[in-house]
């Protein structure tokens, strides 16, 4: 809804802007599923044009197919991610609430603590991860994608979580003590569906760079049994050709699940519950 | 049932000291209202009968049993807070049935008693809304239906009509006393309105800076303060608090209510010029400006006065208040 005040060339300024913006970052998207509907030749020739009848092929989603392993790598990517996001949720929340609900000494240290990681990145530390996940015997293992991917979606949810549920009703967490509800209880039915959008919000966050993570899938998962998509997409570049109809409908394929996911996360994101609760 | 009795109650937040040493005794039935000013440990203290926050010392007795270690579900009290605090994600009914279904109690008694609050706080056209369908004034009525719900031995009220609007105050006001005579609950009552005090209250409790100043009844705590602070916080408008040298007075201070001053445009004890008036139809409140300082007069009815014009004030024999250098009240 327009202000009042702004006037239609300014306000016509603005979606100019934001216009432009969507276009550049969608653009290298459409590119990609563009050229996923193109045969080769078509691809290099006129690398911008829209498949024609003339031009249209799937050839590259028929290789991608046929390479077979393809559903059990969108499987993996989609294990790994789902399983991940539901443990940095669930341990993100439990540690943020345990922070902002409870006075104990080394309250604000450990909260400093569990942030840290959002400054050091977790690939620093991959030589250990290696060594650790070799000793424990957990290479080539989904567990050990999903553990690494927790602790890397770890700090930015407890820091986020910790401010939203800061928000939470001090009465409203009360009233429940007073009717006899658990802590567990009150952490579970009182506050989390009210820092739903956060929780939605920590779930975009944390999901786009798992599903998109090439570096852990190769390193520590890189067997046929565990590759993820964006792993698994890449036995179709190779050192002197590379196949691209069949890596371009890979990445066309590879959008879908994320996109769909994104949009569920999202409907909570501009659902929120809390209106009525409290004032 | 429902006596509480506290025993030199103290509690701490690091090294601050919220309540240094409270003893008090409410008896069953009574209407007991804690009042004073923000910070003063009122609702500190609440949370510490309710077993929200843990006493650094001392013991809460409820009916007799201490209960410093009992859960605040298994305290049998009830609370209704400021916010409302209602679950967001019930409706009305299962708002108020909540506290009994997590106490195992069957169906049928949850409906029966759920339905009993609602129509004592004609609640039944609402039962299936959320609380975000409803205004403000009925979400505090849902929040005082719960309590009531749960039968409690104590009911404990938060500044439970901060958040309504003037109109909606007095009426909500008016309820929780009506629910009182009908229901003989011990309820006990936070607020920083001391006429929410004096019109709902059996006994005072004015507290201030973490201990109790003066506990009595409503008119006890008007005729009879013991402390400068209870002369100056109960009443309204406040007591005129004079400097007693200025007086010629061997008190530290001497107070005198607005009320209990007479003026007169020829003579009287003291000379004052009007700085305002302030017109209530019941009542003309006047700030004079005297030799000693500034005086509030408050007047019954309608009377003219000009701004600047000259008055002399007579204080009532017998109603002017000495108090000591440590505030404590002198008898003559």
């Amino acid at each position: 809804m327009a202000r009042p005040t702004a006037s239609p060339f300014r306000m016509g300024l603005v979606h100019l802007a934001l216009v432009i913006y969507t276009l550049i970052a969608l653009f290298p998207v459409f590119l990609t599923v563009i050229n996923s509907f193109k045969d080769r030749s078509a691809i290099f020739r006129d690398p911008l044009g829209l498949p024609m009848p003339k031009s249209f092929s799937l050839v590259g989603y028929e290789t991608v197919l046929k390479q077979g392993d393809f559903a059990l790598y969108f499987q993996n990517s989609f294990i790994v991610t789902a399983v991940s996001i539901f443990f940095v949720l669930l341990f993100g929340a439990m540690a943020a609430f345990a922070l902002s609900e409870y006075r104990f000494r080394g309250n604000t240290l450990m909260g400093l603590y569990l942030a840290l990681g959002i400054m050091i990145p977790i690939r620093l530390g991959t030589v250990a991860i290696l060594q650790g996940m070799v000793a424990t015997g957990l290479v080539n293992t989904l567990t050990a994608l999903i553990l690494v991917y927790t602790a890397q979606g770890l700090p930015l949810a407890v820091f986020i979580l910790n401010e939203f549920m800061r928000t939470v009703s001090d009465d409203l967490k009360n009233a429940g003590r007073i009717d006899g509800l658990s802590e567990y209880s009150i952490f579970f039915r009182l506050v989390l569906p009210l820092v739903r959008p956060a929780m939605a919000t920590v779930a975009v966050f944390t999901m786009i760079p798992i599903w998109n993570d090439l570096w852990f899938p190769l390193i520590l998962a890189p067997s046929d049994a565990t590759k993820t998509i964006t792993l698994g997409s890449q036995v179709f570049i190779g050192q002197f050709v590379t196949n691209w109809n069949a890596v371009l409908a890979a990445l066309t394929l590879a959008i879908v699940p994320v996109l769909v996911l994104y949009m569920l996360f999202s409907r909570q994101l501009i659902r929120g519950i809390t209106a009525g609760a409290v004032k | 049932m429902g006596s509480l009795k506290i025993q030199d109650i103290r509690k701490s937040f690091g090294h601050v000291d919220v309540l240094k040493g409270i003893d008090l005794e409410v008896e069953d039935g009574e209407f007991v209202i804690f009042v004073g000013p923000s910070g003063c440990g009122k609702s500190t203290l609440l949370r510490v009968i309710a077993g929200l926050e843990d006493a650094t010392s001392g013991d809460i007795l409820i009916d007799g049993k201490r209960v410093n270690n009992t859960p605040p579900a298994k305290r049998g009290i009830a609370m209704v807070f400021q916010t409302y605090a209602l679950y967001p994600h019930l409706t009305v009914r299962d708002n108020m049935g909540l506290g009994l279904k997590q106490a195992g109690k069957p169906a049928a008694e949850i409906k029966e008693r759920t339905a009993i609050a609602s129509a004592m706080l004609s609640l039944d056209d609402y039962l299936e809304r959320r609380p975000s369908e409803l205004s403000g004034g009925q979400r505090q009525r849902v929040a005082i239906g719960r309590a009531i719900v749960r039968e409690p031995e104590l009911f404990l009220f938060d500044e439970p009509l901060s958040n309504l609007d003037a109109a909606l105050r007095v009426n909500t006001r008016l309820e929780i006393a009506r629910l009182h005579r009908q229901l003989k609950a011990t309820m006990i009552y936070v607020t920083h309105d001391q006429v929410e005090a004096m019109t709902l209250a059996d006994k005072i409790v004015v507290l201030n800076k973490g201990r109790i100043e003066q506990v009595g009844t409503p008119m006890e705590l008007y005729n009879n303060p013991q402390t400068v602070f209870v002369a100056g916080f109960i009443g309204s408008p406040q007591m005129n608090l004079i400097d007693g040298g200025k007086l010629g007075d061997t008190a530290k201070t001497v107070g005198i209510r607005p009320e209990h001053i007479q003026v007169s445009a020829k003579e009287g004890t003291w000379k004052g010029s009007v700085i305002h008036v302030e017109h209530l139809g019941a009542d003309t409140i006047l700030y004079l400006q005297t030799e000693f300082g500034p005086l509030t007069v408050r007047l019954f009815g309608e009377h003219d006065y000009e701004v600047d014009g000259v008055l002399y004030a007579t204080p009532d024999k017998g109603r002017t208040y000495r108090f000591d250098a440590e505030g404590k009240i002198v008898r003559s």
